[in-house]
């Protein structure tokens, strides 16, 4: 099995990426993408596909891994399609600025009931 | 073994379009101790696959031009998803177990809630090198024995041997049922919730508050 991504011609990466060597904006792994807009004729295939996975949610990994993509060329087109104000992007929220880091424990109380209840 | 992917459909489900802030649980472990098994047992989703690439320092490669160097290398990782509640839902991710990529770990899972080290007890020294690297990074940990028939060691016996502080919650499970891996992430969660309640008491200087 050969899967996309890990053989990955680089001149076809330099494609998807419209010839943008870095993301301009960071998405962690589990940041939530949300399309503001409906893909439109023209545009790229994958930011095509991009926008229709992410009519509900869909955080960068997930898309990664539909994509066949590595998680780093998807951050790129992510940035590409966020500064066209075609996604949004629901970052993750822990901690609240703690400085020790840890997660806030009313966040934490929330995982409890939601894991018991599984 | 009963298979806990049956139920799920060949589609995966979407989240809802209330869905807001994606947390993160790594399982970490040697190789093949039952971290994608894990994974599977409790996800909503049939678990999924992707990579990274990474420098061998350690870095996410945001430069394209790093991509192709021979400095670069390809991390594939499983993960699974959880759905809390309406706005929350919980991504574990199952780390790759090959000695060589450990040293990626704490860049790839930054921002992680904490982990679950999963130990086998016939091979407890394959642990080592991860509970160290989340003691070096600060990262809240449980211990899950992992039951493979190995030597029935006691809980004193395998904290000696991993040298474990008191403080760090060790559990058996059965990575293949979904009612122990849940329990596991309980332990955890649980642990996690007590640690950052103390930090908050003694923050407020008000220790009564603590629980
Ligand atoms: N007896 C027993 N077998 C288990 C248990 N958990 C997992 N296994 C089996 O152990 C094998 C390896 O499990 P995996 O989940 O693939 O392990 P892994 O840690 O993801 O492996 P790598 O990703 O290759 O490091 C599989 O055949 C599982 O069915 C357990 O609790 N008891
Ligand atoms: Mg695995």
């Amino acid at each position: 099995m050969s899967r996309r991504g890990r053989d990955e011609d680089p001149d076809r990466l330099y494609t998807l990426t419209r010839g943008r060597s870095r993301a301009s904006a960071t998405f962690d792994l589990v940041t939530l993408v949300v399309s503001e807009s409906e893909p439109v004729p023209g545009m790229q295939s994958e930011h095509r596909r991009i926008l229709r996975l992410c009519r509900y949610p869909t955080a960068v990994v997930e898309l990664a891994a539909d994509l066949g993509l590595p998680v780093t060329i998807v951050r790129i087109m992510l940035s590409d399609l966020l500064d066209q104000g075609l996604i949004s992007a629901r970052h993750p929220r822990t901690s609240a600025g703690r400085a020790d880091g840890l997660p806030d424990s009313q966040l934490l109380e929330q995982v409890l009931v939601g894991l018991r209840n599984l | 073994m009963d298979s806990a992917t049956s139920d799920r459909p060949a589609v995966r489900s979407h989240l809802g379009s209330q869905a807001s802030n994606g947390l993160k649980i790594v399982i970490v472990g040697g190789f093949g101790v039952g971290k994608t098994t894990m994974v599977r047992s409790v996800s909503d989703i049939r678990p999924l696959n992707t990579e990274e690439i990474m420098t061998r320092a350690g870095q996410e490669v945001d430069d394209l031009t790093g991509v192709t160097g021979k400095t670069s290398t390809t991390v594939a990782f499983d993960f699974g998803r959880i759905s809390l509640n309406e706005k929350t839902v919980l991504y574990l991710f199952g780390a790759p177990g090959q000695e060589r990529f450990w040293f990626l770990w704490d860049r790839l899972f930054s921002g992680t809630l904490g982990a679950v080290v999963l130990v086998d007890t016939r091979r407890l020294q394959d642990s080592w090198y991860a509970i160290d690297r989340l003691e070096h990074h600060g990262t809240p940990f449980v211990v899950a024995r992992n039951d493979f028939g190995g030597p029935a060691h006691t809980h004193e016996q395998i904290r000696d041997a991993l040298d474990l502080p008191a403080d760090v919650p060790m559990i058996d499970c059965d990575a293949r049922s979904r009612a122990s891996s849940k329990s596991v992430l309980i332990e955890l969660v649980t642990h996690l919730y007590r640690l950052s309640t103390a930090r908050e008491g003694a923050r407020a200087g008000a220790p009564g508050a603590v629980g």
